[in-house]
């Protein structure tokens, strides 16, 4: 089965290779390696290169100064950075509530496998068909807006429009939450009802228990998450390019009109620094990630 | 106990609304009829729009060589590691959740310039059409959930007792792979030819920024800008499509697990 939702927990056997034959065994991981350095490394590595030089191929500092200071581009980057922000600690907190109230479901009763699959396909979709959906929801002639105004909430007069930054935001959260119910539920899995039992027989009410037991284990990984959600967010195009056509300055949009030439020609190598600033930012956040990996799992270690 | 189950239908119930509303909307939208009242019109333009019909085809042949090569990739590294490697699972499983955060807008961008600037038969080779230059970073972008998917698969079966008994009765390690541990994984590895699939019907941005504008998606987003109906009724079945694949996969996968081991799996621990 498709268990996005499972652990996936470190082999049990102990490793008997024997030292001299592990060098030859790590050919194995080769292709797996070459095939991650030639197309992840690759378009990376010209981002880079392509960032420092200019358009005549001498070596610049300029477009990475450029991407940096031009109001337009700092306009975008702090739309992008709202925008991932928000969304990630909504989906995250919504995601959570979301994985334990399925959690205490039977595991193999039909709202696990409906919330588990449909998650993997939210999450991995892209956001195309959630940008159409929301447009047909909340658009101005969609069906919840229809809705809305015959219960006495104009959400047009109101000034909404579904392809602005909180229109977007409210997209991007149909896929937040479920990538954070994917990468939460082992962590939410990991607390042992012996814990719980344990408090119990000691006098935490369950409120006790959550706060002072399973919130300081859960800490790290839900912060993890939330770094993923981010990242997720921050990296995130297609929904906007879809709902908006770019119209919302996002760091993404700023990138793909200067490699189109729509502002001025030759910013191609200013929309590759803008791609760097980008890389560098998810970079902090992976780094950051990894770290709280690790503390998270010091617990499910056992 | 009363207090904990009211917490959770408030739960499941919002996440219903949240979820359910847009698809519902997206149901009644697709179904309305140009001149008023209802009609299937909107997903019927598909069989007559030649255009969207090889749109289909391209992304359909993409999607299936990308998770081929997934597979490839996936399948024996993730044995591999489970079998010599135990140590490097953590490392795997953060290398596979780069490709999640590596904007595809960045990979596009890199890809873009040496699609612009670098000559040579091997590029020309790689830049002739949709299907030879998207499905190499499609690939890219499927292996973290691949690897999640088939790992998952792995760890709930005796892979070395499997492997170990394979190999005693003279299988070498490639036929063991194909005819002992795939099948043993056979759900796994579907769910993730599965969710390769909704990826290739959702991406925009590589084949947008390469303009390679002939794949699905983005003729689903070029007719929304005359019909929004059909856009939005052919990404609706192809959200559900996938989807039901799925969840079909997850009860196959599952009876078949019931009936074939009496004990079900208990969470493992290291020794």
């Amino acid at each position: 089965m498709t268990s996005l939702l499972d652990t996936p927990t470190a082999a049990p056997d102990a490793p008997a290779a024997r030292p001299e034959r592990r060098w030859c065994a790590a050919l194995g991981l080769l292709p797996f390696a070459l095939y991650f350095l030639v197309f992840l490394g690759g378009p990376l590595y010209f981002v880079i290169s392509g960032a420092f030089t200019d358009a005549d191929g001498l070596p610049t500092v300029g477009n990475l100064v450029a991407s940096l200071t031009s109001p337009q581009y700092l306009l975008a980057f702090r739309q992008s950075l709202v925008l991932s922000a928000v969304t990630a600690v909504i989906g995250a907190v919504f995601g959570t509530f979301l994985a334990q109230a399925v959690l205490t479901a039977r595991p193999r009763s039909p709202l696990r496998r409906i919330v588990s699959t449909a998650s993997g396909v939210l999450a991995y979709f892209g956001g195309v068909p959630l940008a159409f959906a929301f447009i047909a929801a909340l658009g101005q002639t969609g069906l919840a807006t229809a809705w809305l105004r015959s219960a006495g909430l104009d959400l047009y007069a109101s000034g909404f429009r579904i392809d602005s930054l909180a229109g977007l935001a409210l997209t991007y959260v149909y896929f937040q939450i479920p990538l954070m119910v994917i990468l939460i539920t082992p962590a939410l899995e990991g607390l042992l009802p012996q814990w719980r039992e344990a408090a119990e027989n000691l006098g935490a009410s369950a409120w006790s228990y959550w706060r002072l037991v399973a919130l300081p284990v859960l800490a790290p990984a839900f912060a993890g998450a939330t770094l993923v959600l981010f990242g997720n967010a921050f990296a995130a195009y297609a929904t906007a390019l879809a709902l908006t056509s770019g119209s919302i300055p996002l760091v993404p949009t700023a990138i793909a009109s200067a490699l189109s030439g729509n502002v001025l020609v030759g910013q191609a190598n200013v929309g590759l620094a803008l791609g760097l600033d980008m890389v560098v930012v998810i970079a902090v956040v992976m780094v950051a990630y990894l770290w709280l990996q690790r503390r998270a799992a010091r617990w499910s270690r056992r | 106990m009363t207090r904990g189950r009211r917490w959770r239908v408030v739960v499941l119930a919002l996440a219903a609304l949240y979820f359910l509303i847009p698809l519902i909307a997206s149901a009644e939208f697709s179904l309305r009829a140009p001149g008023g009242g209802y009609g299937v019109a909107n997903y019927t333009r598909i069989a007559e729009d030649p255009v969207l019909l090889s749109a289909l085809f391209t992304s359909l042949r993409i999607a299936v060589l990308t998770a081929v090569v997934v597979l490839l990739l996936v399948v024996p590294t993730a044995v591999w590691v489970r079998l010599r490697f135990p140590s490097l699972a953590a490392v795997l499983e953060s290398a596979t959740i780069l490709p999640i955060v590596i904007p595809p807008v960045v990979m596009a961008a890199g890809i873009a310039f040496v699609q612009a600037n670098l000559g040579g038969p091997v590029f020309r080779a790689l830049f002739d059409s949709s299907t030879s230059a998207l499905t190499p970073f499609y690939v890219i972008l499927a292996l973290p959930f691949a690897y999640r998917a088939v790992d998952n698969g792995l760890a709930a079966i005796p892979l070395r007792t499997l492997v170990e008994a394979a190999r005693n009765l003279g299988a070498g390690m490639t036929t063991a792979l194909v005819r002992v541990v795939l099948p043993a994984v056979r759900s796994a590895v579907l769910g993730a030819a599965f969710l390769t699939l909704a990826l290739v019907l959702g991406e925009i941005v590589i084949a947008r920024i390469l303009l390679y504008t002939d794949t699905f998606p983005i003729a689903v987003v070029e007719v929304g800008r005359s019909a929004a109906g059909v856009s939005v009724a052919l990404s609706l079945a192809s959200l559900l499509l996938t989807w039901v694949l799925l969840l079909a996969v997850s009860f196959v996968g599952s009876r078949r697990r019931r009936s074939s081991r009496s004990r079900p799996s208990a969470p493992r621990r290291n020794p």
